[in-house]
């Protein structure tokens, strides 16, 4: 009951700002119609819709992070986060709290591109299901970036290095916009040590029916998520005692 | 009856003593104001007592509670009204009270009491369906204050209430405070010196973390020998410097 008062609590904050939701949705809406307006003018593999399709919807994640981090920095530089540790409320109620609500917004914001992708003329499969699915381990990686961001940055720092700097290298190291390959070398090395372009890779293996090349993106993937998760839960412990 | 009783409480931060040796204690339903210049240990002193960060030495109890062993208990007496609005930004006045209410574990019914009530109480009717960082200052204010009342708390935790707040919002915001005089036991810190001669039944004044002097407002101009509790603050507080 408390952490769902909570939960809604948050859920209610982020739904409310138009901001928000011009970002969370528009942006990767707005990104998709471009690129297949391109795409359709000159054509590029990269850009058919069945490649663009996961890549848009790995990236929108991105703000998932904003998201998060943005709540709990404003929690904390209001103080509100203190009213509440007095409260009754537990840390796992605070960690589930700040985490769960954004889970069926990142769903929703993926099921939405996917509507528009099929629009534009994405074969409709099981696979788009799966895809779905299977965007929620990539997700709470998302959210516990958030989480990690919002417990030591205040909110115009979470602004340049979520709002900015994430969204950014999240784009760029997904292999997304431009084929790895043509650049290579070093760039590629970092992208495939980060997971964003598995993340990407682990989508488009799903939606194009190839299951056994989800593997190893998906341990990428997991393993960040559960790396992300645990030290998110440790720095909001830490910035809680510290309260 | 003692409500508060702090027994030799101590913080320090690496080299700095934040509150050093502090020993007092606050009866039943009185309204105790903390003084102090910035650095004194006010603060710091109220994170302690509300179980939000843990003495170094020392302990306090609160209606027999330890800060340090029974963190459960104290804070089932306890509400803060924190130095920052600490509101709900996006949620309007209402919400921003059942959220209090939900995370309380109030029921439906319950809530429902407690909110019209609150609402009644701190005069918040014309203002219930705003959204709260749409409102002033000084109904930020008066939210937050009705956010802390929200558990029935025994013991009531005010940081700089009236901050940043002109002249009309502070006078409302003293009249709502009085009206919970000898209801609830609170804890006051201001830097306003007016207001803690206004408002409480007795003073402490820090410099340092350590407490220099604790009595009514009365006794402590005349231990200063002036008429004017400004003055007398500013004399015992230069004192201990010297």
């Amino acid at each position: 009951m408390r952490i769902l008062t909570f939960a809604g609590r948050n859920t209610k904050e982020i739904l409310r700002d138009p901001l928000n939701l011009a970002f969370g949705l528009g942006f990767p809406l707005v990104l998709i119609l471009l690129l297949s307006a391109i795409q359709a003018n000159v054509p590029v593999k990269l850009f058919e819709i069945q490649h663009l399709t996961p890549g848009i919807t790995v990236f929108g994640l991105s703000f998932m992070t904003l998201f998060s981090a943005t709540i709990i920095s404003k929690d904390r530089g209001s103080c509100l986060l203190q009213r509440l540790y007095t409260s009754p409320l537990t840390p796992v109620d605070f960690i589930l709290g700040y985490t769960l609500p954004l889970v069926p917004i990142a769903v929703a914001q993926c099921v939405i591109c996917y509507i528009v992708a099929i629009v534009l003329g994405l074969k409709v499969t099981v696979n788009v299901l799966y895809a779905v699915i299977f965007i929620i381990p990539v997700s709470i990686l998302f959210i516990a970036l958030g989480l990690l961001f919002g417990s030591i940055l205040n909110d115009k720092q979470v602004g340049g290095i979520c709002g900015a700097l994430l969204t950014n290298l999240s784009a760029w190291l997904s292999g997304t916009w431009f084929d790895l390959e043509l650049v290579g070398g070093v760039f590629k090395k970092i992208a495939y040590a980060l997971p964003f372009v598995h993340a990407v890779e682990m989508e488009r293996a799903i939606l194009a029916g190839n299951f056994a090349d989800i593997f190893p993106h998906m341990w990428w993937v997991l393993g960040y998520a559960t790396i992300a998760l645990a030290a998110a839960v440790l720095l909001f412990l830490r910035q809680m005692k510290r309260q | 009856m003692d409500a508060i009783r702090l027994e030799g409480l101590t913080k320090k931060y690496k080299d700095v003593i934040a509150v050093d040796n502090l020993s007092l204690s606050v009866r039943q339903g009185e309204l105790f104001s903390l003084l102090g210049v910035n650095g004194a240990g006010k603060t710091t002193t109220i994170k302690m007592l509300s179980c939000l960060t843990q003495p170094t030495s020392g302990d306090a109890f609160l209606n027999g509670k330890s800060i340090c062993k029974d963190t459960a208990a104290v804070k089932s007496l306890i509400a803060v009204s924190p130095q920052e609005t600490a509101v709900a930004p996006g949620l309007s006045v209402r919400e921003n009270l059942e959220l209090m209410c939900g995370v309380h574990g109030f029921t439906k019914e319950k809530r429902n009491t407690k909110v019209t009530e609150l609402t009644e109480r701190l005069g918040l009717e014309t203002v219930i369906k705003k959204k709260a960082g749409k409102l002033s200052g000084g109904w930020q204010r008066r939210l937050s204050i009705a956010m802390a009342l929200v558990s029935q708390p025994e013991i009531l935790f005010l940081d700089e209430p009236t901050l940043g707040l002109d002249v009309l919002a502070r006078s409302e915001l003293w009249d709502m405070i009085r009206s919970l005089k000898g209801k609830v036991t609170m804890i006051l810190t201001t830097h306003y010196m007016e207001e803690a001669e206004a408002l409480s039944d007795r003073i402490a004044i820090m410099k340092d973390g350590k407490l220099l002097i604790c009595d009514t407002p009365d006794k402590i101009k005349e231990s200063a020998g002036t008429d004017l509790f400004e003055q007398a603050f500013i004399h015992i507080v230069k004192g201990a410097a010297e």
